[in-house]
């Protein structure tokens, strides 16, 4: 389990070289989250809770590990100042088949957006903002 | 002496990131009614608690946990990660 959070932008292929390799895993998935430049976005602030936000990604991706039986799991988070079109995380999975990679893969990804202690704040035409939660991202966790 | 940290909105009403603080009460929603008494920038800042998410010790908690033992108390709006 690598898990990462850090004001560095990082590279997906460099992370998933070697990612998953082994006898037993027939499938790995990664995804990538960007900053889209909506609505005039200029740039994106992430702030988080050193200490808890590493706390709770672990559990997290604990709880993923063991659901389905990952051979590996990856998670990279950034914070900071960031622009339109660069990468904000990252997660990747490696399990013997492929419905428990991408299962796992949305379940972090639903996780993490709602309960691991990030917050954006985006600066656009209209001056800044911090993002509100959606209500749909909250009915996400339901579904686990 | 606890913790007391605030982040994203919160942490901008309140004006500051972090303080400690002696307090009496002795669950979060105690310490929340303290820290709404103290000033206006406080009693604005946790005007609607259902806006408002709270981490004891670094875990996600409700607004009627206890603090008996904590040393650290957070308190943010809904997380925006992803």
């Amino acid at each position: 389990m690598r898990i990462r959070v850090q004001e560095e932008p990082f590279d997906p292929g460099a992370e998933l070289d070697g990612f998953g390799a082994g006898a037993d895993v027939g499938a790995v998935v990664s995804f990538t989250g960007m900053v889209r430049g909506d609505g005039g976005l200029s740039r994106m602030e992430i702030e988080h809770y050193p200490g808890m936000t590493e706390k709770a990604i672990a559990a997290i991706a604990g709880e993923a590990v063991a659901r389905w039986n990952l051979a590996d799991c990856l998670v990279i988070h950034r914070h900071g100042p960031m622009r339109p079109g660069e990468r904000i995380m990252m997660v990747a999975t490696a399990s013997r088949h492929r419905a428990s990679a991408f299962e796992a893969a949305e379940f972090l990804m639903d996780y993490l957006k709602s309960r691991a202690p990030f917050w954006k704040k985006e600066y656009g035409a209209d001056g800044a903002e911090w993002v509100a939660a959606r209500d749909e991202d909250e009915d996400a966790l339901g579904r686990w | 002496m606890l913790d007391v940290l605030y982040f994203a909105w919160v942490r901008e009403r309140i004006g500051e990131p972090r303080e400690t603080v002696e307090t009496g009460a002795t669950t979060v929603a105690g310490l929340v009614d303290e820290l709404k008494a103290r000033e206006e920038r406080y009693a604005l800042a946790f005007s609607d608690l259902s806006a408002l998410r709270v981490a004891v010790d670094q875990e996600l908690a409700d607004f009627d946990a206890p603090l008996a033992g904590a040393r650290e108390v957070a308190f943010f709006p809904p997380m925006t990660g992803g």
